[in-house]
């Protein structure tokens, strides 16, 4: 048996029963890395002998044995969630050398639960890119195809997760960093609720927008680690008080008479034949399992991509003036603190970091506040109140989650605008601070590429989301599909 | 929004975010940063007379905790990261003019 491919809840069984030691299962993936990943490139840091010294404690405490949900499981992190003792790049030259002196809130999480925190992977810098090219790392490998990009931000997570080097991972989502990559790479991402995943220790892109999240092989998984991240934490003020349910219990109960709607924005022109066919076969099996379908309309989709790149760049401006070589990272000397700062920033920062801090630099300075920021703000308003109106008619809500496949390295390298746009079905759900999980629905013919499927639900209602998910996913077969690497 | 789409003052804003550009870098990013602005444009088309701004997608206000001293990062931890440093300082260039 392959214990690489295998997924938490198949694992979870064997080392229950002790069939398995944490440490044989760390070994098989650590040695499908070292087989794979100089092709593949979805870790930027790795230490093999301290993933095997977690697994060898695991096995030692018990752990699995006492039930602990993920007890000899390896997991892979995005590099801009801090882990004590390891780096945290972002994928920058301005946090090279920064090692995590905390853990993040997730991280704890992820202990207590005995998962073994595998290495640090790929993306795009501080998260701001749909590709995982703006890497100082260099570029991640979509494992369906080498020559196509995995989406992106967390597009190292998404391929690590495909490509089984990892058995699940960590992304962060702010505009679809999560769903879009999973998506592309044929795997199961979720972006909770806003407030459902504390945020201490995620270096923050846009704080009113991120929420970190899992991605995995299959719904069943995405359960189980939702649940392991999810919960109130004092030090995020944002995070929200609400007891965690169990996720698992909501699978396998079906969707007959479920609502879902299908929002008639997200079917437009121009979006690719295959995906559009494969969204609407997946729809048409929901309605053949019992769904009941709902057309309708979100007016405001079209301004979401403008409102988002005002808001996201707004707050990235003010988060990432942090970096200024003064108490970690790159430090590029200067005769006075300002010309330092110039310098550190103009060095450490890639080009699509620099362009989206000038712009929210912009749109918040005086003069072009209101005219920017404050617009954008309220039309952010209009966009969370078409989906409070939405969810009076459905349960559910149900789109593609990328308006293609993924496309080839460098297609839309030179182009931000172009690239904005890959997130134009993902954006809205930050915005409104709802949840979302994209699962495959499908591959398109020649080459051979994931489709994904993006299902939305109210605040906090992750159950309902991951019970149509596990309906579908267990009605086709596409979750057991795998690259031939 | 500005009646006429107005390009950026690239050297000025980036002055304001401390980035240091290249004279190739400042060009580039004036031209994307056009088209960005173009596309953003869209959003005059929108009637937002008497809609509230959202900061913020969960409706919670004054989050506060109870005034007690909790362990933090100890500061040897920290200062492990910091570029230059000294007895537990950061040290930056001279800030004041000597007199």
């Amino acid at each position: 048996m392959m214990l690489h491919t295998q997924t938490i809840h198949e694992l979870r069984a064997r080392l229950r029963r002790g069939e398995l030691s944490a440490r044989e299962v760390t070994q098989a993936v650590l040695d499908r890395i070292a087989g794979l990943d100089g092709k593949i490139k979805a870790y930027n840091w790795l230490n093999a002998d301290d993933a095997l010294t977690q697994a060898e404690a695991i096995d030692r405490a018990g752990s699995a044995k006492d039930g602990k949900p993920l007890a000899g499981v390896p997991i892979a992190i995005k590099d801009l969630i801090n882990v004590k003792g390891q780096p945290c790049t972002c994928a920058s030259k301005i946090l090279r050398g920064y090692i995590a002196p905390y853990d993040a809130f997730v991280i704890g999480q992820l202990r207590r639960a005995g998962a073994i925190l595998l290495g640090r992977t790929n993306m795009d810098e501080f998260a701001m890119g749909s590709s995982t090219e703006n890497s100082s790392w260099g570029v991640t490998r979509n494992p369906w195809d080498l020559e196509r990009i995995p989406g992106g931000s967390s597009g190292g997570s998404a391929a690590a997760v495909a490509a089984d080097e990892a058995i699940a991972a960590l992304g962060s989502d702010t505009g679809g960093s999560i769903r879009q990559p999973a998506a592309l790479c044929g795997c199961v991402g979720l972006k909770p609720t806003y407030g459902r995943v504390s945020r201490y220790g995620l270096v923050a892109f846009a704080s009113s927008l991120d929420q970190i999240g899992p991605l995995t092989k299959d719904v069943e998984d995405c359960a189980v680690l939702l649940g392991v991240l999810a919960g109130h934490d004092v030090k995020d003020s944002t995070s929200v008080a609400q007891a965690v349910p169990n996720y698992t219990q909501s699978l396998g109960k079906g969707v007959k008479g479920l609502r879902v709607g299908m929002p008639k924005e997200y079917f437009i022109a121009g979006m690719d034949r295959e995906v559009e066919a494969a969204v609407r076969g997946a729809i048409q099996k929901l309605q053949s399992l019992g769904a009941e379908v709902v057309e309708l309309s979100l007016p405001h989709t079209e301004y979401a991509v403008a409102v988002y790149y005002l808001i996201a760049t707004a707050e990235a401006s003010a988060n990432l003036a942090r970096f200024d070589g003064v108490r970690y990272g790159l430090r590029v000397d200067g005769d006075d603190p300002i010309e330092m700062y110039l310098r550190t920033r103009g060095a450490g920062f890639g080009p699509e970091v620099k362009r989206r801090i000038i712009l929210g630099t912009y749109a918040l300075s005086a003069g072009y506040y209101d005219a920017y920021y404050l617009r954008a703000q309220k039309a952010r308003t209009l966009i969370r109140r078409d989906f409070e109106k939405a969810f009076e008619k459905c349960d559910v809500i149900v789109t593609p989650t990328s308006p293609t496949a993924a496309f080839k390295v460098g297609e839309k390298a030179d182009d931000p605008l172009q690239m904005y746009l890959s997130d134009v079905f993902t954006l809205s759900v930050n915005l409104a601070g709802i949840c979302g999980v994209s699962i495959p629905c499908g591959f398109t013919t020649n080459p051979k590429l994931p489709i994904g499927l993006q299902i939305l639900g109210k605040s906090f209602g992750e159950e309902t989301i991951l019970r149509a998910a596990h309906a579908y996913e267990q009605a086709m077969d596409w979750h057991k599909q795998r690259p031939t690497l | 929004m500005p009646q006429k789409p107005i390009g950026i003052d690239i050297r000025y804003v980036s002055y304001l975010a401390r980035l240091q550009l290249t004279k190739a870098e400042a060009a580039q990013f004036s031209a994307q940063l056009k088209d960005i602005l173009k596309a953003v444009e869209k959003l005059n088309e929108l009637d937002v007379t008497n809609v509230e701004p959202t900061a913020h997608a969960v409706p919670l206000t004054n989050v506060l905790r109870k005034d007690e001293v909790q362990p933090s990062i100890a500061s040897a931890d920290v200062m492990r990261n910091a570029p230059q440093q000294a007895r537990g300082l950061f040290i930056v260039p001279k800030i004041v003019e000597q007199g």
